[in-house]
């Protein structure tokens, strides 16, 4: 079977994959969602507090009189951006890692391999908010710069990085490990291939599957991370919404209005189990052999 | 083995050194500073006294030199007062510690005597619809945004229900004894546990699966051992190992899991406390509850070293490589 019939046998999986595809549309079209309701995601309405349902608010409207359904829509944008974007940049430093502790060996991999385990270890939550914390304005960075909105959202896929590289640097320096020892490496290192070109031509394409798998896998595991973080108050900034800030303030209102706090959470929890299970479709279709054997 | 255990405390030592650092230089680049909050209480201070109070308190100095002193004071026992709560350090921890570990300990008892035999239970017949279902759950937990789950028990039991409290520790006036906070112990757990089951349960299916496998097993079985004894007794056994490695190992995520817990259910433990010294600047709380943390973390990855040879007599430790 080849592997998009296999991946295609999940049904499971390919159900997540609409939902995905669906829910990326969605929050890519908010702002058109927003002209056509004709509504304002950030205008404050005191008059309209939490509004009920409407032919203007489907979802209602939040404590400050906001469109719930247009805000929600925006924060899918931001989680899927943050979860998308910090899940490549810790596939790239997760692949460097592998590839270097896999390819030299020796002490150079046990010393790599022993920091992905301390970092695995780590209590990392308390870690990252302290690192969510640290003022920017103390390294240097000009004090305007350093409280803006597009900062917050950078600095928040910097730090969510910083804890989702381990998983692909194991797997990556498992599979560099051994391809390394393939003849095919072997005919390279004799026709003369220098390191650079051996780790990067012969032995990444390689282990490419276990780095997909891997990536989509811990997009899901990122969005959770940015929404606690964001739901602690230390993650995305308001007025810029996030599934997780949009959270926050539901918490003092779940006595007036619970659905607050239902939806948000829902579609944080839709989206990751959605790439969860794209991710289990993807291990099985590209990489058979690997994982809890399903099949 | 004395080798052993002896090398891998050095490591330890060496590790929550260099992680006392990092944490130490993180937390002087949170906003403000000591003298900061003592000008916001004292609007006479002048810029002077400022330069003055900065002096006298040493912040004028270099890092290295303010991590040095601090780690001499700290070897000695003390590590400084809360600002918030005005009291010695440790005071202020130990309760906390003792809540967190009263919570953690009994949500992982609990997890593991779920994720277990349901783990079991899925590698017996895999693909079949227990192992689908369970499967499907299993997703669910890892999936689940814990402070969601939280507000979801809030909303159910304490608002739509109103049968158990939504925050705190123990009823006011009582004598905080067990029997009196075990409503107040409810959701947190549950939380914690729930949270925690679906990432055992997978990996507990895995090594069951991959025992069930061996050759051993069908020698079990071609001399008669019944299927329960060979899945229960043979297989869970030796799948044991890799599952104390995770569960070790998940210590870290396991507190991190806390933090929220505790802060949702206003549960005075450890997470809480780091959390809200560093909204707080609490400056010594942070630092000390944090490398605490980290702590408890490298005990636990220690004690699955340890807990390797116990459970299997192929492992020894006098081996340089293991």
């Amino acid at each position: 079977m080849s592997a998009g019939r296999r991946f295609l046998s999940h049904p499971v999986s390919v159900l997540s994959l609409i939902v995905l595809v669906l829910l990326g549309a969605a929050a890519l079209a908010a702002p058109l969602v927003e002209g056509w309701l004709g509504v304002d995601a950030n205008a404050v309405s005191l008059f309209n507090r939490f509004g009920p349902p409407s032919a203007e608010n489907w979802l209602g409207t939040d404590e400050l009189g906001r469109d719930v359904l247009v805000r929600l829509l925006y924060g899918g944008r931001v989680s899927l951006f943050v979860g998308i974007a910090a899940a490549l940049a810790s596939a790239v430093i997760g692949t460097i890692v592998g590839l270097i502790a896999g390819f030299y060996g020796g002490r150079l991999d046990d010393f790599l391999m022993r920091l992905t385990d301390g970092v695995i270890a780590l209590p990392l939550l308390p870690l990252l908010i302290v690192l969510a914390a640290v003022d920017l304005g103390k390294l240097g960075l000009p004090a305007g710069l350093a409280q803006s909105d597009q900062v917050s959202l950078y600095r928040i896929i910097v730090i969510v990085s910083l804890a989702g590289w381990t998983t692909v640097a194991r797997l990556v320096r498992g599979a560099a490990l051994s391809v390394r020892q393939r003849e095919f490496v072997l005919a390279a290192t004799a026709l003369g291939a220098g390191n650079a070109r051996l780790m990067l031509v012969h032995i990444l394409p390689n282990v490419a599957s276990p780095i997909v798998v891997a990536t989509t896998l811990s997009i899901g595991n990122i969005i959770l991370l940015e929404s606690v973080l964001s739901f602690l108050g230390l993650g995305i900034q308001p007025p810029l919404p996030s599934w997780g800030n949009m959270l926050t303030n539901a918490q003092e209102l779940i006595w007036s209005a619970p659905l607050l706090a239902i939806y948000p959470g829902l579609l944080i929890f839709v989206t990751v189990i959605a790439f969860n299970f794209v991710g289990d479709g993807l291990q099985d279709a590209l990489d058979p052999r690997s994982g809890p054997q399903r099949r | 083995m004395l080798r052993f255990v002896a090398v891998r405390l050095l490591q330890a030592l060496i590790v929550l050194l260099v992680m006392s650092f990092l944490i130490y230089g993180l937390i002087g680049l949170m906003p403000g500073d000591p003298i900061d909050l003592m000008i916001n209480a004292n609007p006479n201070l002048s810029p002077s006294d400022a330069a003055r109070l900065r002096a006298l308190y040493g912040l004028d100095l270099p890092i290295w030199t303010r991590y040095l002193n601090w780690l001499a004071a700290a070897l000695q026992g003390d590590l400084g007062y809360s600002r918030l709560i005005s009291q010695p350090v440790l005071e202020v921890l130990k309760p906390r510690l003792l809540n967190t570990l009263l919570l953690l300990s009994i949500s992982l008892v609990l997890a593991l005597a779920i994720a277990i035999p349901l783990g079991v239970h899925a590698a017996r017949k895999p693909n079949s619809v227990t192992d689908t279902a369970v499967n499907l759950l299993c997703f669910a937990g890892i999936s689940v945004p814990p402070f969601w789950l939280a507000l979801l028990f809030i909303i159910l039991f304490s608002v739509t229900l109103g049968i158990l409290p939504a925050g705190g520790m123990a009823p006011i006036g009582g004598d905080g004894g067990l029997a009196e906070r075990l409503p107040y112990l409810v959701m947190p757990v549950a939380t914690l546990t729930l949270v925690s089951i679906g990432g055992y349960t997978r990996f507990v299916r895995a090594a069951v699966l991959e025992q069930l496998r061996q050759d051993y097993i069908r020698t079990a079985r071609a001399k008669g051992v019944s299927e329960r004894g060979v899945v229960w007794r043979h297989a869970l056994r030796n799948a044991m190992i890799p599952v104390v490695t995770i569960v070790a190992l998940g210590f870290g995520s396991l507190f991190s899991g806390a933090l929220v817990t505790e802060t949702m259910f206003a549960y005075l433990g450890m997470g809480k406390l780091i959390y809200d010294s560093i909204l707080g600047n609490d400056y010594n709380i942070a630092l000390v509850g944090l490398l605490l943390a980290t702590l408890m973390t490298l005990a636990g990855n220690l004690l699955a070293d340890l807990g390797y040879a116990a459970l299997d007599p192929r492992i020894s430790f006098t081996e340089t490589r293991t």
